[in-house]
């Protein structure tokens, strides 16, 4: 990568007409500091918007084939399995390229709340990704309609059956949604069109998010702020090449699902064309819908459903402010530091709610698990913030790693 | 005030129990929730080095066409696929032939009946999903194109439910024209046992069991359902072993690079 | 650019690591164009339109002096069962004289039929002609209302803006009344 003070005349001449070369060498280029001890959880950013990419490259290309009507939807996505010079290749990226982007996602919002991310001043940073995780939501939602078959249709006429809980304007905005009275060709039309917008939309909010990062850089495992040139490193070479480690390793999970198991994380009902007149035994969203499809069904009344699901991802949108810890990082709060692993295993408990009927003890549990879910936001954030007395956290970044045994002379090194 | 160690305990306990609860319910290897294991007696093709054994795919069609095409469609399954499980063209081309397609219409409006070609696809034994249903006693028997992949258990599930009818228990009741199989949802199916002991008499002259054919038919039609299998996990070895490489690769620059901060 | 200096000998192990960094950048563009391949091959043809890439085409039912029009891969093809006089016509000109010289001889296995793909090669429309009603130009054969191109009997072109006599496609007989194109 050229330094702006490059020799070469045609850098020179690009460089002063726009300063392309050397916006991205303080972007993402040795000019960028960035905390010297970010561990491998901090991958899944960049991961992320890679995983993007190939969702809309993979996206663009399926949609040079698939025809976007009732009639002939899932005959095409059929066509692209099997007539489409490595149509079954790109078709699977594609499926499982949208589990493997959530599943980036939720262990970098995990991330970020195990670290105090969140915190000051970074409230606008988490604003705009739980943004961005909303927006991949209703793209995901939307893309798996696409196909037409019987999870399709069924799991669509579900969801949108929800909006009727509004009240007063509930049933004309359903009617408004399908264009129709039912899911059809109308509501399925429309969908393409929104999937194929969605992801550019989620590029835009992908810009403010790490414009909003870059601009008092990250957090890093200690929860201590940068201090000084002794705490950072330049991102390139020491992250661009971590990243792409990451990003191979990464890949072999990827190349497993599709090459080895494309149809797990799936489900066969959606093989079987979609059918009005016939409802599948059990209604599905995909695995990365499922705890937000248990605490739906968790409350009994459909408008209650309908908040509590809003709720938690709302409640989310606070807990700059619930979390009233003075110290960033759970590591440096041992009995918060449990109630979040206490939280995981309660999100986890409520995926497999979710992809169970809601029968049997799966009801009780679904229950105690969404109370859970709110309890710790509105309840232990705050009160874990005041009451619990933290262990002291390291005096800086750079100590803290000399500490560990790592960093040497060369620790001046880090750029200026 | 619990000590450290305690809530590591109660950490990991939490942890293994939902995730002992999610292995339990996972897996498609399991049938509707009444019914029976799925039994696995082993097919080429399963398994990342999986292939398709040439000799099957072609007796698993021959039994698609003489004992299940009278009901069941395949409509995403073309002649021109033939040669791919193993036929040569003009074979091919002569087993379209046997087969007539609606073509048109021609010069004076009407359709009219030609021999199938290679370009086109296996007919229907119906006009329609309501000439089906008249023709079944109101039940559709479903387009097998995809049926391996339409349900859980896939081939272990079609060679069950084609090697699995029984007499029924004395406290079922068999509703009218209904057969019993442990392995289909509900346990009552209204598709007859399809196979018996020599149905089919092989063109290769293998013996025709049941336990033959339901394996052939249910190769051939994991074959129809996903004609890429092979190519797919070929592929799919030797973009792992880059893939292991060139992490392995990145690993060491990265080591390299990182080498004065540690 | 600012990469990590090490403090071991600078000679041999700058070759080692910059080996490293080659052989693996190498890795990664073999892999980068590897992956690119099928995102390029999914906009060639499919195998359902390559299935139809020839067509199949009975001859019994054309009379003598009749055309019939055939689709082959999308396009229109002109079928001929010439006259005598048609062939005679095509025959009599001089080669030499044609903008596009090809001689009849040349452009059919069979004397009496003409198989030529239907598109006018100035700009695309498809030439009348084929049936008995149609204007057929100066010369019997195929005329061109877009711009005014005339074809012959043997479905070159004589006068008006076309440079080249409409294309005759691959095919072969498969028998005395059946052919077989692309």
């Amino acid at each position: 990568m050229s330094s702006p003070d490059s020799g070469n005349r045609i850098v020179q001449w690009i460089e002063y007409r726009l300063p392309i070369f050397s916006w991205l060498d303080h972007t993402v280029g040795s000019g960028y500091p960035a905390p010297k001890n970010l561990n491998y959880l901090w991958n899944m950013g960049s991961l992320a918007g890679i995983v993007l990419m190939i969702q809309i490259v993979t996206g663009i290309v399926l949609a040079m084939h698939y025809v976007p009507h009732g009639d002939m939807a899932f005959d095409s996505v059929e066509h692209i399995m099997r007539n489409v010079n490595y149509g079954w290749l790109i078709r699977y990226l594609h499926s499982n390229g949208a589990s493997m982007f959530f599943l980036v996602v939720y262990i970098h919002i995990f991330r970020g709340m195990y670290y105090g991310s969140y915190k000051y001043p970074r409230e606008l940073l988490w604003w705009l990704g739980l943004v961005i995780l909303l927006l991949m939501m209703a793209s995901a939602f939307m893309g798996y309609v696409l196909p037409w078959g019987q999870m399709s249709f069924w799991g669509a006429t579900v969801i949108t059956n929800l909006f009727s809980a509004i009240p007063l304007i509930g049933e004309p905005i359903v009617t408004w949604l399908w264009g129709g009275f039912a899911i059809a060709s109308p509501t399925l039309q429309r969908f393409f069109s929104l999937h194929y917008l969605l992801p550019f939309v989620i590029v835009g909010i992908v810009i403010l998010h790490i414009w909003a990062l870059h601009i008092h850089g990250s957090n890093n495992p200690t929860g201590i702020d940068v201090k000084g040139p002794q705490d950072t490193i330049p991102f390139h070479p020491y992250y661009t090449v971590k990243d792409l480690f990451g990003l191979g390793v990464f890949l072999i999970i990827f190349a497993y699902w599709v090459f080895y198991n494309p149809n797990y994380l799936g489900h066969p009902d959606n093989y079987i064309p979609a059918n009005p007149l016939q409802t599948p035994p059990h209604i599905v969203p995909e695995w990365y819908l499922l705890p937000f499809y248990a605490i739906l069904r968790a409350i009994p009344d459909k408008l209650g459903g309908v908040i509590a699901m809003g709720a938690s991802i709302g409640v989310l949108f606070l807990i700059p402010w619930l979390d009233t810890s003075r110290v960033r990082v759970a590591t440096f709060r041992p009995i918060y530091k449990q109630f979040f692993w206490i939280l995981l295993a309660d999100v986890v408990i409520l995926g497999w709610v979710g992809a169970n009927p809601p029968e049997g003890h799966f009801i009780l549990i679904g229950q105690l698990a969404t109370t859970y879910y709110f309890l710790h936001f509105l309840i232990v954030m705050p009160f874990a913030g005041w009451f619990e007395s933290p262990r002291k956290p390291p005096d800086s970044i750079s100590s803290s790693v000399l500490e560990k045994g790592g960093g040497n002379a060369s620790a001046k090194e880090a750029v200026q | 005030m619990t000590s450290y160690r305690q809530m590591t305990r109660l950490r990991a306990s939490v942890f293994a129990l939902a995730t002992g609860f999610i292995l339990l319910s996972a897996g498609p290897s399991l049938a509707a929730e009444d019914s029976r294991t799925l039994k696995s007696p082993g097919f080429s093709f399963q398994g990342p080095f999986g292939t398709f054994d040439r000799g099957e795919l072609q007796r698993g069609f021959q039994v698609y066409q003489e004992v299940c095409s009278s009901c069941h469609a395949l409509k995403y399954f073309a002649f021109r696929n033939l040669p791919r499980i193993g036929f040569s063209e003009d074979q091919a081309k002569a087993i379209a032939a046997e087969y007539e397609v609606t073509d048109g219409p021609d010069v004076e409006g009407e359709m009219f009946e030609r021999p199938a070609r290679l370009a086109d696809h296996m007919p229907s034994p119906f006009a329609n999903d309501n000439a089906a249903r008249s023709a079944n006693n109101g039940a559709l028997p479903p387009d097998l194109s995809l049926m391996v992949k339409a349900r859980a258990g896939g081939e272990d599930y079609l060679y069950s439910l084609l090697t699995g009818y029984e007499d029924p228990p004395s406290d079922v009741e068999l509703g009218e024209g209904m057969s019993f199989n442990p392995y289909f949802g509900g346990r009552q199916i209204a598709m007859p046992p399809p196979l018996f002991e020599d149905g089919v008499e092989y063109a290769d002259g293998t013996a025709a069991s049941v336990d033959q054919m339901a394996r052939d038919l249910s190769t051939f039609l994991t074959w129809v359902a996903e004609p890429d299998l092979e190519t797919r996990k070929g592929m799919g070895i030797k973009v792992m072993i880059f893939l292991i490489l060139l992490t392995a690769l990145l690993y060491m620059v990265k080591r390299k690079v990182w080498r004065d901060i540690h | 650019m600012s990469t990590p200096t090490s403090d071991s000998g600078q000679g041999d192990d700058a070759s080692r690591r910059d080996f490293l960094y080659i052989a693996t950048g190498a890795f990664g563009g073999i892999g980068t164009a590897l992956a690119i391949w099928p995102l390029i091959d999914q906009m060639n043809p499919s195998s359902d339109v390559l299935a139809l890439a020839s067509t199949e085409v009975d001859l019994s039912p054309v009379e003598e002096g009749q055309a019939i029009t055939v689709v082959w891969r999308s396009k229109p093809v002109f079928i001929r069962y010439r006259t005598a006089a048609e062939i005679e016509a095509a025959r009599s000109v001089d080669v030499d004289d044609l903008r596009h010289p090809e001689a009849d001889e040349e452009r059919v296995q069979q004397d009496k039929w003409l198989i030529m793909v239907g598109i006018c090669t100035h700009l695309g429309c498809v030439p009348l002609g084929q049936k008995a009603t149609d204007p057929q130009g100066e010369f019997g054969g195929w005329f061109c209302p877009c711009h005014g191109s005339h074809y012959d009997t043997s479905g070159r072109i004589r006068k008006g803006p076309a440079p080249e006599n409409l294309p005759v496609p691959p095919y072969e007989f498969l028998s005395d009344t059946s052919i077989k194109i692309g």
